[in-house]
């Protein structure tokens, strides 16, 4: 893809890995092609929707771990706790349930066929 | 670190530092007084003050420093010049000072703890070598050192101290006899049909008991040391003669400067512990209120309260104290409450219990109308004494038929409900704490046993009152509206012992499938509209940080799968997932296992190798490994392979699991060492490697009782003696130290880890997630000597079922991290990025001493 020129309001769907890098009922990290973000994804195999693509960046240790936390929900609603401090996100939204000031950014995402597309 | 004490601050001197005098410092720290007085406190022997109470266990395994009951750093830390053995002579009342060998040191306030001394009869041949007596450590060291060769041992007096002193000369292999000048042992205690009872069940520990006896002389004797003789001209020959027959207050430097004595002895105190000169206070063992000496250590507390008080302007008044005295003498439960005889209570009525069978005998003493207890007595069995005491103490109405309070009924004997206790009711008398103490601290905010315990110090001295403390703290927290519930998290209405059996009696071995079985279902309570909704049936539940790798740890404990297995990966936390510890900027740590801190100059070598071809920062862990910090994901395979060619193993740093045995170097190499600690350390971190438990699991081994390896403070604590080996467990360091208990002693190997095996296992199962066993222990109903019964008694029937469970985890060990590196679809999971090969650029580091940190 091209960098730099790419516009903010240019928002297109782009493959950003494959199915089988995806682990399920848990995460990885990926680049967001031509950019400095880092995204988590997150597979639920069996819900829907499957699969959700948040911030890498963890906004309280500052460290690019949101990827390695732990998939569960809370009252049935989805959510994903930070491997350091534990702080819950909404996977659906992004937004911390302990403090709903902080959120994550998240992307629109999808799996088709055996690639999994984000909207960015 | 000491608080500031104004240049011009009056004088306090304390002399003695036994349990009281060490009291009363305590009280008057927590009453701030260290920054009004300057405090000085004299102690005659070379320890610090010490449990007394629990003194025969010297012998049985405990050394001066786990008898202690502070340091001396801890009373530096509060300005307290504190100065052991050095004796006060004498005190001089015109200079208000005190006097020592070389020294004089003036006074403003003065408080005399000097206890009491052991009572020796005035008989001919009382003085020779080898008669002795029990009250000090010193005491003790003598004694042990007259033991050393002999075979024989007498006691000269068969009361409580008496039959202590008993039991210290069995913990040192001496054919054992007590000698009564009484009809019966424990006189003050138990009447003739509980004697009786007591003298069987202590005969049967091979005890000789002589009752009736009054030794006429001492003399040097044909086939021992020493001939007693006694009023008939009967004889007994014995190698060693300990007196214990009573105690007698250390009044001398109170009657040198003229301080009213009574007539029996005893620096005469008023309601606020002052004694004839006002400048002048007196607590404890030497100190006699209204004609009585209270020779026990909880009177001794309180005064040593009221005396704090005193001196710091605070209101408080003894105003006597209650002799109930709850024991366990060579294993023989011993108790008595108020007046036990009956004899001080014109009209008492009695109801008595004696089962020759199960050798108990219950007595009650109820007053004329049967409404009121008086006093019980009890031997066998101390079962009914909580309930008991709390009648007795707060005065309340008995039941219809007092009887049934001492009668064995099939449904048990009625106990007491913490409700029906008023405010006032004391439920800890060694630190007595009430039912109101516990309730004001449930009110500030407390919210489990524990830290009502940490609080109060309740069920902190002897633990006779843990069970009612825990029944009162359940109780009280329900009536909170605390909901005690016991859930481990909202999708299980379970405790984790009940997810545990589920798992075992169902053979349940994924997380969907327990989920799937008794999760709770989504919805209930649910008014987000934002939950996923499919057709008419709620969403499956996905579990929580919680409930995930808590099954996660129950699943590997049952049947030990490999956590990387994609059926478990997704359950751990990230440090299990990627089987090292992430540090603070999303890097990880990396430990490979050197069992018993012993590792080859090679092996080292390549941990440098390894630290350096990386750049990882490293350092010595205090578990006796090394820790290299710094590796992003995607680089542990890489390390972990070399490390692995060089014959490592994952060290499991990462897990609640087995992590080190610390061991010294022990007999190998150390001139004190009595057994082989590094190969013991060796053989356990071997053997319990991999298992998975509710929290981490710490182990040390140490070579003799110097105890470098300090296995006190380990979840399982292995010490060496002559005989084999003493085990420890539930001890802790970190943010809440506690001491490990004396668990079974002069153990063979087979044996130590028989008993480690069931241990282990019994908490795994019954520890809440996250418990350590120092907690676990603490709430474990039935205190340490229901985990003996379970572990070493079998009480349970539990022994074989624990001990198949341990042989299968170990029989099923696989180092992870070995087996992960010959499986290509567990390595893609280290990646730090799944789409780009790139490191991470936000991990910058910095260098600090020669290596590299977190910038």
């Amino acid at each position: 893809m091209n960098t730099a020129t790419a516009l903010k309001s240019e928002v297109t769907w782009q493959t950003l890995c494959s199915k089988a890098d995806l682990v399920a009922h848990s995460g990885v990290a990926a680049w967001l092609d031509g950019t400095d973000t880092q995204v988590a994804l997150l597979y639920l195999p069996g819900r829907t929707p499957e699969a959700y693509a948040v911030d890498n960046h963890d906004p309280f240790s500052n460290a690019n771990v949101i990827a390695r936390g732990i998939v569960g929900d809370i009252k049935g609603e989805p959510v994903i706790a930070s491997p350091l401090y534990k702080q819950h996100f909404r996977l659906s939204d992004g937004v911390c349930v302990e403090d709903e000031s902080v959120r994550l950014h998240t992307w629109e995402i999808k799996i088709d066929g055996d690639d999994v597309m984000i909207r960015a | 670190m000491s608080m500031p004490t104004s240049p011009n601050a009056p004088r306090l001197i304390i002399i003695g530092n036994g349990m009281v005098g060490h009291h009363l410092v305590e009280q008057l720290i927590a009453c701030g007084a260290p920054r009004d007085y300057a405090i000085t406190v004299f102690g005659e022997e070379r320890h610090i003050a010490y449990d007394r109470v629990h003194l025969s266990e010297y012998f049985s395994g405990r050394d001066a420093d786990s008898l202690a009951l502070a340091s001396a750093d801890d009373y530096a830390a509060h300005g307290i010049d504190l100065r052991l053995h050095d004796t006060v002579t004498a005190i001089d009342r015109n200079a208000n000072e005190v006097v020592t060998e070389c020294d004089r040191h003036p006074y403003d306030r003065l408080v005399l703890a000097t206890g009491s001394y052991p009572f020796v009869p005035p008989i001919p041949g009382n003085d020779r070598e080898k008669c002795l007596v029990y009250r000090t450590l010193d005491d003790l060291d003598a004694i042990r050192e007259a033991a050393e060769d002999a075979t024989t041992g007498v006691v000269v007096g068969g009361g409580l101290l008496g039959l202590e002193a008993a039991n210290a000369l069995r913990g040192l292999n001496l054919d054992t006899a007590v000698v009564e000048f009484a009809p019966r042992l424990m006189p003050m205690q138990v009447d003739a049909e509980g004697g009786a009872l007591l003298r069987e069940k202590i005969e049967a520990l091979g005890v000789q008991v002589l009752t009736d006896r009054a030794t006429q002389h001492i003399e040097a004797g044909e086939t021992s040391f020493h001939r007693m003789v006694f009023q008939d001209d009967k004889m007994l020959e014995t190698d060693l003669i300990v007196f214990s027959a009573g105690i007698r207050p250390r009044d001398q430097l109170a009657r040198d400067c003229a301080l009213e004595i009574g007539e029996r002895g005893g620096v005469v105190i008023d309601d606020r512990c002052l004694t004839s000169d006002p400048a002048i206070l007196a607590v404890g063992e030497v100190a006699l209120w209204n004609q009585s000496i209270f020779g026990l250590v909880a009177p001794g507390y309180q005064m040593a309260k009221v005396a704090a008080a005193t001196l710091t302007e605070g209101n408080a008044t003894f105003t006597g104290a209650d002799m109930s005295t709850k024991l366990k003498l060579l294993g023989v439960d011993v108790g008595a409450i108020g007046d036990a005889h009956g004899d001080r209570t014109p009209g008492a009525r009695t109801f008595r219990y004696l089962d020759e069978i199960k050798q108990e005998y219950r007595k009650l003493v109820v007053s004329s109308d049967g409404k009121k207890l008086l006093g019980a007595m009890l031997v066998g069995d101390n079962a009914t004494y909580d309930t008991l005491m709390q009648y007795y103490a707060n005065g309340l109405a008995l039941p219809e038929d007092p009887a049934s309070l001492i009668l064995p009924s099939s449904e048990g004997a009625p106990t007491l409900g913490p409700d029906a206790l008023p405010d006032t009711a004391t439920l800890c008398s060694c630190h007595n704490v009430t039912k109101g103490d516990v309730c004001a601290t449930l009110d500030a905010g407390a919210l489990d046993l524990a830290s009502v315990k940490s609080e109060t110090r309740a069920s902190t001295g002897c633990g006779g009152c843990a069970a009612l403390l825990k029944s009162v703290v359940d109780h009280e927290l329900a009536a909170r509206g605390v909901e005690v519930d016991q859930s481990i998290c909202e999708h299980f209405a379970h405790t984790r012992q009940e997810l545990y059996s589920l798992v075992r009696v169902e053979g349940i071995k994924t997380f969907s499938e327990l989920i799937e079985k008794h999760g709770t279902t989504a919805g209930h309570g649910l008014g987000s509209s934002s939950a996923p909704k499919l057709g008419s049936s709620s969403a499956p539940r996905l579990g929580c940080d919680i409930c995930k790798p808590a099954v996660a740890s129950i699943l590997a404990a049952c049947f030990n799968e490999p956590i990387t297995d994609a059926a478990h990966v997704p359950l751990q936390d990230t440090n299990d997932t990627f089987m090292a510890n992430m540090q603070k900027n999303g890097t990880y740590s990396v430990v490979p296992r050197i069992p018993g801190g012993e590792i080859t100059p090679e092996k080292l070598i390549v941990l440098g190798e390894v630290g350096k071809k990386y750049g990882l920062y490293t350092k010595i862990t205090g578990g006796q490994r090394v820790d290299l910090f710094g590796a992003q994901l995607h680089q542990l395979p890489d390390i972990w392979g070399e490390l692995i060619v060089a014959g490592f193993e994952t060290g499991h740093a990462y897990g609640k699991a087995t992590r080190t045995v610390k061991s010294c170097v022990g007999s190998t190499w150390c001139r004190y060492g009595v057994q082989d600690s590094v190969g013991m350390a060796i053989r356990l971190e071997e053997r319990y490697k991999g298992l998975r438990s509710p929290h981490k699991l710490k182990f040390a081994v140490s070579g003799c009782t110097r105890e470098c390896a300090e296995a006190q403070s380990k979840d399982v604590g292995v010490i060496a003696t002559e005989h084999g080996w003493n085990l420890y467990v539930c001890g802790n360091g970190g943010m809440r130290p506690r001491h490990a208990e004396l668990f079974a002693t002069d153990l063979d190997d087979a044996q130590l880890i028989r008993i480690i095996d069931r241990f282990l296992m019994f908490y795994i199962r019954t520890a809440d997630r996250l418990q350590r066993t120092s907690v676990w222990r603490e709430n474990l109903e039935g205190g340490l000597d229901y985990l003996k019964d379970v572990v070493l008694d079998d009480s349970l029937g539990l022994a074989d079922e624990l001990e198949a469970q341990m042989q299968h985890v170990i029989d099923t060990y696989e180092c992870e991290w070995a087996n992960t590196l010959s499986n290509p679809e567990k390595l893609k999971r280290f990646r730090t990025f799944v789409n780009d090969s790139r490191p991470d650029p936000d991990i910058i580091a910095t260098e600090e001493r020669g290596q590299l940190r977190p910038a």
